[in-house]
């Protein structure tokens, strides 16, 4: 019991991040109908935005932890959300009317380009992070001895997600700027038949799924303590999984994804063994794709004309 | 209002327009007639910058529009109920109502919003119903009332009866005439030539992406080519 708790913990704080990345996948997809391959790569640059910028205030001497976290978060999130913008701008918004293949190709371009560059400018070796947050709660202890424990820094993960997921939800739900997204989601050109700036639109959307990865990122750096410019590949298969798995295009859709992912892998790690876990997640997504196609929220490509 | 002088404009290589000329006053209706293909809805859609007309130039109130992108033309005043509808159909009623007022100031929403349930009272019913469950025609009445939503001086509908019921499309036409009398200018594209014509002041029949003739409704009404060709079915 007290094993499978611990497992649970870990697997909702994996999910947490693995959802927050997903987000960026579907919602480009939804809005442009295109993966965004350099999406994980916009996760691993705001992961070394924290770290970088977490390394600047220790050095000038800023260390109590709250206001740290938040200039990092907001630093964080201006940056990499200018990465998220660029990659738009310079790869894909020239290709907005070729065909399907080429902003694809150019999203892989963008995503190698991306790793390349911090590779060149960071350096290779993985980069570690003194622990920031220590210290935990203990949920209970067996006889044997095993306790299974939340530490804080699963806390701050989990309650940070949940702030996000909500305001990003009442963002998309019920403000003009959802809605102008939502629109142009659902039918770009009569968006703009509606005076709504297509292309701006589009722009944001970008500046939102990054600034989302951005905070992923930060989580991701306090939570392991190491990273490198390679980050970015794996987390970003895993998130594109949970937004396949969830029905790509479908916002609730790439949140639960990004749990279940996140669950699995912790469990088939716990029970099973941890160097499978890959094949776990991505089994699960095979037999999805298999039994159904659009993903558990997803909705089937039928439109009543 | 509007004039536009010699503009073309091609789907790729294929010429849909081939130097249309046209003028819509101030507060006329103003009837676009023809067969299917001739033109009419890319006419409309090339108002509004998609795709960008060629060759000749379009005026809005003065304004050279021609090189604009579309959603600077849309906040210029104009609006378009276009072909097929096209309702956001994954959001509710009220929504889309709301994305026909986004750049109206919002003071004016709760009043207009009235006034469109005035006149369609079935989409106050299914305000928060999800667009692509309504019928065709709660869809069509749906996207004349986004158009009204952005308080537009200049209104242009593309063939607003297509599918409906008699009783309907007589309903529609009623609101068409109201809006003219409020004081909007209407652009209207229609197959139901007979209710078009009656109801507009001047009428444009377009063949093969050219005006071929001109008139006031009635004019066109009485003419026996017009007759022959859009009224009697034969073709």
């Amino acid at each position: 019991m007290e094993y499978f708790l611990q497992q649970l913990v870990n697997g909702v704080t994996l999910g947490a991040v693995y959802g927050l990345i997903a987000i960026g996948y579907s919602m480009v997809y939804g809005i442009i109908g295109m993966i965004n391959f350099a999406h994980g790569d916009i996760f691993m640059i705001g992961a070394f935005h924290a770290l970088i910028v977490f390394l600047i205030l220790g050095a000038v001497g800023i260390s109590w932890l709250p206001l740290a976290l938040l200039i990092v978060l907001i630093v964080g999130i201006l940056l990499t959300s200018l990465y998220g913008w660029s990659v738009e701008r310079i790869a894909y918004r020239p290709l907005r009317s070729s065909p399907r293949l080429a902003p694809l190709i150019s999203a892989i371009g963008a995503s190698i380009f991306l790793q390349n560059y911090v590779q060149l400018a960071q350096g290779a070796r993985p980069k570690p992070l003194s622990q920031m947050v220590s210290g935990g709660i203990t949920l209970m202890e067996s006889d044997a001895g095993f306790a299974a424990r939340v530490s804080y820094i699963q806390i701050v993960i989990v309650l940070l997600t949940l702030a996000l997921m909500a305001v990003f939800t009442w963002l998309i739900k019920g403000t003009a700027l959802g809605r102008a997204q939502r629109a142009c989601e659902q039918d770009r050109k009569m968006a703009a038949l509606l005076g709504v700036d297509v292309d701006r639109t589009i722009s944001l959307t970008f500046v939102i799924g990054a600034s989302l990865a951005a905070v992923a990122g930060l989580m991701f750096t306090l939570y392991y303590g190491v990273i490198d410019f390679f980050i970015g590949f794996v987390a970003g298969i895993k998130a594109f999984t949970a937004a396949v798995l969830g029905g790509i295009g479908s916002l609730p859709g790439a949140m639960l994804g990004g749990l279940l992912i996140g669950l699995i892998e912790a469990f088939w790690s716990g029970y099973f063994s941890v160097e499978y876990k890959d094949v776990a997640s991505f089994g699960v997504l095979v037999l999805v794709l298999i039994f159904r196609p659009t993903g558990l929220l997803g909705r089937p490509e039928i439109e009543k004309v | 209002m509007l004039v536009i002088e010699g503009i073309h404009a091609f789907y790729g290589r294929i010429e849909a327009l081939k130097g249309v000329s046209l003028e819509v006053k101030q507060g006329e209706i103003v009837t676009l007639i023809g067969a299917n293909g001739a033109g009419k809805s890319t006419l409309l859609m090339t108002i509004c910058g998609q795709p960008r007309g060629q060759g000749g130039r379009i005026v809005l109130e003065g304004t050279d529009i021609t090189a604009m992108s579309t959603h600077q033309i849309m906040r210029r005043g104009i609006a378009q109920s276009p072909e097929g509808r096209r309702v956001f159909p994954r959001m509710t009623v009220y929504e889309n109502l709301q994305m026909g007022a986004i750049n109206v100031d919002p003071a004016h929403f709760e009043g207009d919003i009235q006034r469109c349930f005035e006149l369609f009272p079935i989409l106050e019913r299914r305000r928060g119903q999800r667009a692509g469950t309504l019928s065709g025609g709660e869809q069509q009445m749906l996207a004349i009332a986004r158009a009204m939503m952005a308080r537009p001086r200049l209104l242009l509908l593309d063939e607003p009866s297509l599918g409906l019921a008699p009783l309907i499309v007589r309903q529609i036409f009623s609101v068409i005439r109201e809006l003219n009398q409020q004081g909007v200018t209407v652009l209207l594209v229609e197959q139901n030539a007979f209710h078009a014509l009656k109801l507009a002041h001047r009428a444009y029949v377009l063949v093969n992406g050219q005006i071929t003739m001109t008139g006031t409704g009635r004019q066109l009404l009485a003419d026996p080519e017009v007759r022959r060709a859009y009224l009697e079915g034969g073709h």
